[in-house]
């Protein structure tokens, strides 16, 4: 543990951990309430971000449809609440096993394919539940629906941000918790190996369908969790969030971070609302109105990451040990 | 009756345009191996580019004309610049790069024709409609659509199938590696064959134009639908694209003139309209899901 701060990765991954531990106590003291609400953001993209490594990083699955794990984790809590089921008790539960079935469900269809067509059909999938989001007029159609906070009756009061943003950072940690614990176990290697040669695997008599299954369905779990907190974060739920870019955005995010490393997903959510909230400003600076345009500068960018940045933040900090 | 015949045959037409953007799709994917997605924002930028050209020119078929040189050029600068250098990346990089041009191509578009959307008026001589039987009237437009479109499939067909280009177009499906170990300049066919499907997708962006809206993101949905038809298909097939498109251009239209009178004998009105669409969509997705578990590579695709 001690060990793992004298190389430059453990101690900057250390201090990004303590800065997210305190952050609702510097925004207060600087009074920069707008600062807390993208850090609130930021660390539930993580947690979305650490459950698709666990299958694109770890299991070299390239699935294009995780944001649907956002919308289903999202609409179970916004569905119970527009029925007066105002408890979290129920809510957050309700809204993990349906993310965990549906993860369940497509993985045992999906991983039959390989290649552009395992992503495709996750790309499909997604958007079959975004356009069944749409399609339900009782919760808003594609408008949205306002919702109500889960209730904690007596542990905590969602409303307030700060303590909200601490259960976030909390299930953030969980799930980093759970990530470690899966890619330093025996099925997390399973899994390694087979993203390098399912073939052999299989040859070696691992089933690999079956191993990928239960990944994709953890990875869903997990995918349902930062959905139940992207609602309640906003009090809001609509069928944009789980629009195909914003999969596209989560991929963008795990290969920026780095693949199949534990805290990558972690550096890269933070590197993406990074530069999403400041090319703006700095394109503003070198000409007023150009930071309007600021995706014309990201766009490259990830063509940029795409073909010469291939271990990701995470490589720039060194080599690993 | 003839309600029922419209319908199909505006299916048909949605079924062709979707085919021109997919036949490009399925060729850069089954001869160059990439994951293209900003294929949609070539659509756009043919929609766009024939805006201008048409306020330029004054008339529909110049500015289309004059649109489509512009846009093999777009294609070959984009393959020069970005997609040749991803053709032997895995399909993370690429589809990571390709998402990259979208957000670019979108955003270009923002800063050269403003945010604000653009029409494209179907021409004159094509505002009226036509006896396709007698007493049964269909507007000009679209069957120019379902015409040229079927002209186009055609010869893309009498292409791949009849001269040496597509010859050498199905051997570098087959092994792109042979075919330049035999001597083929295997950089300029990938040039060729990317900038034939940019002109398929700016065609089909353009001729959509004046039925749908012109506008940023316009090939964002489209595209998706259009890798749906690739993957019922089976990648790299023109056939299976083919056919796959008339499937998904006759749910969907089907889908959306049917549905809502029949969800109206158990639903609202106003659900009914609203779920029509998202059933139509939905339905389209199940029927890829379907053949992909019966067929893993799609209907035509190769066995592997």
């Amino acid at each position: 543990m001690i060990a793992a701060l004298r190389t430059p990765r453990g101690l900057i991954t250390a201090l990004i951990l303590l800065a997210l531990a305190v952050l609702p106590l510097l925004t207060q003291a600087f009074d920069q309430r707008y600062l807390l609400s993208i850090g609130t953001r930021i660390v539930i993209w993580s947690i979305a971000a650490v459950s698709l490594n666990m299958i694109l990083g770890y299991g070299g699955l390239v699935s294009f449809g995780h944001a649907v794990f956002f919308g289903i984790g999202g609409y179970a809590v916004g569905i119970l609440s527009a029925h007066g089921v105002s408890s979290g008790w129920i809510q957050w539960p309700v809204a993990l096993i349906a993310a965990t079935l549906w993860a369940a469900l497509i993985g045992a269809l999906s991983l039959r394919t390989r290649g552009l067509y395992f992503i495709m059909i996750t790309l499909a999938f997604a958007q079959l539940v975004y356009y069944v989001g749409g399609g339900l007029e009782a919760y808003g159609a594609d408008d949205g629906l306002n919702i109500s906070r889960s209730r904690f009756p007596g542990l905590i009061d969602l409303r307030d941000k700060a303590s909200f943003y601490w259960l976030c950072f909390v299930a953030l940690c969980g799930t980093l918790w759970f990530c470690s614990r899966f890619a330093n176990s025996r099925f997390g290697y399973v899994i390694r190996g087979a993203k390098s040669n399912d073939l052999r695997m299989t040859a070696l008599g691992f089933p690999v369908f079956r191993y990928r299954l239960v990944a994709f369905t953890l990875s869903g779990t997990f995918g349902g969790l930062a959905g139940i907190l992207l609602a309640n974060e906003g009090a809001y739920i609509s069928p944009a969030m789980m629009s195909w870019v914003k999969s596209g955005d989560l991929i963008v995010i795990v290969v920026l971070g780095g693949m199949g490393t534990l805290f990558g997903p972690l550096y890269g959510t933070i590197a993406f609302f990074v530069l999403e909230e400041s090319l703006p400003h700095l394109l503003d600076l070198m000409r007023k109105g150009w930071g309007e345009y600021w995706q014309i500068v990201f766009g490259p960018l990830l063509i940029l990451v795409a073909l010469y940045a291939r271990g990701g933040i995470d490589s720039l900090l060194g080599r690993r040990s | 009756m003839d309600y029922l015949l419209l319908q199909m045959l505006n299916g048909v037409q949605l079924g062709l345009l979707m085919f021109l953007l997919a036949a490009g799709l399925t060729l850069t994917f089954g001869i160059m191996d990439l994951v293209n997605l900003a294929h949609g924002s070539l659509y756009m930028m043919g929609a766009y580019i024939a805006w201008t050209t048409i306020s330029w020119t004054d008339s529909f078929v110049m500015g289309a004309l004059l649109a489509l040189p512009i846009i093999f050029v777009l294609g070959l600068v984009v393959e020069a610049v970005v997609a040749r250098r991803l053709y032997a990346r895995n399909h993370l990089d690429q589809v990571l790069a390709t998402f990259g041009l979208i957000l670019f191509f979108n955003e270009l578009v923002r800063v050269i024709w403003g945010p604000a959307g653009k029409s494209i008026a179907v021409p004159a001589f094509l505002n009226r409609t036509v006896e396709i039987l007698p007493g049964v009237p269909y507007p000009a437009y679209r069957f120019a659509i379902i015409v040229v479109g079927a002209a186009v499939a055609i010869l893309l067909a009498w292409l791949v199938a009849r001269t040496r280009i597509g010859m050498l177009i199905r051997a570098g499906a087959s092994n792109r590696r042979m075919i330049g170990a035999l001597g083929v300049n295997i950089e300029l066919l990938f040039s060729l064959v990317f900038g034939l499907g940019a002109v398929f997708a700016g065609l089909a962006g353009l001729m959509a134009a004046p039925i749908t809206s012109v506008k940023i993101g316009m090939g964002d949905d489209i595209l998706i639908l259009a890798f749906v038809i690739i993957v019922i298909g089976g990648i790299g097939s023109i056939k299976g694209a083919f056919i796959a498109a008339m499937v998904v251009g006759q749910i969907d239209i089907v889908g959306r003139a049917f549905l809502p009178d029949l969800l109206k004998t158990f639903l609202s009105a106003s659900a009914a309209s609203s779920a029509a669409p998202a059933i139509s969509q939905v339905l389209v997705y199940i029927v890829m899901a379907g053949v992909l578990v019966w067929r893993p590579t799609g209907l035509f695709g190769q066995r592997t």
